[in-house]
């Protein structure tokens, strides 16, 4: 996966709270057996009329957000089915980082996998950001090394990741090569517990 | 003396393969079970990279989110198709045991875990689906994972996870005739809401619980995950022991004896710590049915819609306005005037021979209303057969369901069992969120009962008012 140390970009606000992953990526685009391409299917019911043409009411349709990188959501983000497929669609749409003030736990293990930058913010911070790309052309920036977030308006905070994730993300690293170099540990707990 | 310990701690202790600190464990899984959606891109992995299954055999298989629940062989879906066929092919290659759609093993899979005797108390189980917590119901640590970690436990037979907070939820009392298993677990997340659970495994402890059966049991941790609770579990004791006695895959005779004295030592030890306990009793709840879209919004038969108006803060009253509005509903409507026109007995929350037998009690000798469908999907087509050996097939048929095959089905319509836009199902399934049946599809949960009530007269109706039926 594509390391992330420092990621700047256009921020989208998602005003809602307990977003699931049938809402990310409905379940009739999740037949597909490749890992690319789901991008487009994104918030699908969300965006799109059933004819298929564009809701133009939903705000992530708005030219304003065109390009948009930086997703921020209300609390639980990512409840519900443990699919990749929502951070796969997240991820292909364009958006390298999320904010929100919590999320679901496989939800956000899925992100790590994924190189997304899952970042839990306290919710007035969040709220401020929100309020922000409602009213303007906002952009933030993530810095992951430093664990920091901030703007070029004066907003600064500073946010927690686990060591281990952080590791991960920032060298890109596919942690099943990590976990192979523990592979006797692997094969003593084997032999000592389950049979060889 | 040692110190007391929670099983969630022992259960830990049993599978640290590897420990460092300022990371997390590395834990060795025991029984890894997957299935046709979220499996393929894993295998590609391990091809691209050249690695192979760690351990075939720790593997197990099955056919149910896509499967057709009529007309078994007719796959209309040629990407569906598709998706099983690379199972077939991935589980051929990498030598995986397979039930595929004519296997008489097939079923959902958190039904055929534990039937096949695959699940058992002490087991760290993963899945890539959410709903695996279902196996906790046994005392195993079961939870669902992503791909990646498909692939990862693929590759390694090891996941890298976190030591989870604990948190008891204690049932006190016992349920009132007609409170089922259903309501109990969506009273609890009616209460404390859709994530008061995160960062948590979750044991069910108290009377109410020690008195529930497995099949009871694996309803109330299946939803653990509505809660935002990676995984719910509940200490074996005799109901355990006697569920697991002669499944295919435990052991015989004194062999037997021995791993139950194992798993009954597993128990949670008196004076344990959790991290967080909350107590429920269990006399007050009714049965219950979701009026919004996430399992949270949730409120017992005799309740009314809730009004916005009257919400407490911003935030709470948006959401409201936003399900209302989704859901079709008014503020302030009695939810038994709420009326369907579909039913779907089902998932893997209810559709073991015991939800069958309890929904068919309800519907025994009448009629489904006019204006409704309504559809049994078993949970496995071991379900099936002894259902129809019952005659239960005939009840259902007889009051006009649809009898069908095993699958996840109506759930999550990832075949053509699906809701049209705009209408409404009384849903024995796990969620309610928008889309979830179909696209605009408008979906609440309720209890075996309480669906086969609904299909009957044609609206929410309090089951305990079928006093005849449930004397039984």
């Amino acid at each position: 996966m594509e390391p992330i140390r420092k990621h700047e970009g256009l921020v989208y606000p998602l005003n809602r709270s307990n977003v699931d992953t049938d809402q990310i990526i409905p379940k009739q685009f999740l037949k597909r057996i490749e890992r690319q391409g789901f991008g487009q299917f994104l918030f699908y019911n969300w965006r799109f009329h059933h004819d298929g043409t564009k809701k133009e009411d939903f705000s992530l349709n708005q030219p304003k957000y065109n390009g948009a990188s930086i997703l921020v959501a209300g609390e639980n983000f990512g409840c519900g089915s443990s699919r990749e497929h929502a951070p796969w669609a997240l991820e292909d749409y364009g958006f390298k980082v999320i904010l929100a003030p919590s999320f679901a736990d496989i939800f956000f293990n899925n992100c790590v996998k994924n190189g997304i930058l899952a970042v839990t913010l306290p919710e007035e911070e969040i709220s401020q950001l929100i309020q922000k790309a409602e009213n303007e052309t906002y952009h933030l920036t993530a810095d992951l090394e430093n664990q920091v977030i901030y703007d070029n308006e004066g907003f600064k905070t500073s946010f927690e990741v686990n060591d281990y994730q952080k590791e991960m993300l920032i060298n890109g690293w596919d942690d099943i090569s990590v976990t192979l170099t523990h592979e006797n540990k692997i094969k003593q707990y084997e032999s000592k517990k389950v049979g060889v | 003396m040692t110190q007391p310990k929670t099983i969630v701690e022992k259960i830990w202790d049993q599978h640290v393969v590897h420990q460092e600190k300022g990371k997390p464990d590395l834990l060795y899984i025991d029984l890894h079970l997957i299935h046709e959606v979220t499996s393929p891109q894993a295998f590609e992995g391990l091809r691209m990279n050249g690695r192979s299954v760690r351990r075939p055999e720790r593997t197990y298989a099955t056919m149910d989110h896509n499967v057709p629940t009529r007309e078994r062989h007719i796959i209309k879906d040629a990407v569906s198709k598709k998706q099983m066929e690379t199972l077939k092919q991935n589980c051929d290659e990498f030598g995986i045991p397979l039930a595929d759609i004519d296997h008489p093993d097939q079923g959902i899979v958190h039904v055929i875990g534990p039937e096949l005797g695959l699940t058992q108390p002490g087991k760290t189980i993963v899945c890539g689906d959410s709903h695996t917590s279902t196996h906790g119901a046994f005392g195993a640590l079961a939870f669902g994972i992503g791909t990646s970690e498909v692939e990862h436990v693929l590759a390694t037979q090891t996941l890298w996870q976190a030591s989870p907070k604990t948190l008891n939820i204690k049932v006190n009392g016992e349920l009132g005739t007609g409170v089922t298993a259903k309501d109990l677990i969506l009273a609890v997340i009616g209460k404390y809401g859709v994530r008061f659970g995160t960062g948590y495994v979750i044991e069910y402890t108290g009377d109410a619980v020690r008195s529930l059966t497995m099949e009871q049991r694996m309803t109330v941790c299946n939803m653990s995950i509505e809660a935002g609770a990676r995984a719910g579990l509940i200490s074996p004791d005799e109901t355990t022991v006697e569920y697991l006695r002669g499944k295919r895959h435990v052991p015989e005779g004194a062999a037997f004896d021995e791993a139950a004295d194992e798993w009954l030592a597993l128990a949670s030890d008196e004076g344990a710590v959790y991290d967080h306990t909350l107590e429920i009793d269990a006399s007050e709840i009714e049965p219950q049915v979701t009026w919004g879209t996430n399992p949270g919004m949730c409120l017992p038969v005799s309740a009314s819609v809730p009004d916005p108006a009257e919400a407490t803060s911003d935030n709470k009253r948006a959401e409201i306005e936003h399900a209302l509005n989704y859901m079709d509903l008014q503020p302030n409507q009695p939810i038994s005037d709420i009326a369907i026109e579909h039913v779907f007995i089902g998932s893997c929350t209810n559709s073991r021979i015991s939800d069958l037998q309890k929904a068919a009690e309800i519907v025994r000798g009448k009629t489904v209303h006019s204006s409704i469908t309504a559809i049994v999907v078993p949970g496995s087509q071991s379900v099936k057969l002894q259902a129809e050996a019952e005659g239960l097939d005939v009840v259902f048929k007889q009051a006009g369901f649809e009898w069908r095959d095993a699958g996840c089905s109506m759930c999550l319509a990832m075949n053509d069992d699906v809701i049209p836009p705009g209408e409404r199902c009384a849903s024995t399934s796990n969620r309610n969120f928008e889309g979830r049946q179909g696209t605009d599809a408008r979906t609440h949960l309720v209890s075996p009962e309480m669906a086969a009530a609904a299909a009957i007269t044609g609206h929410f109706t309090d089951v305990r008012q079928f006093t005849s039926a449930l004397q039984h």
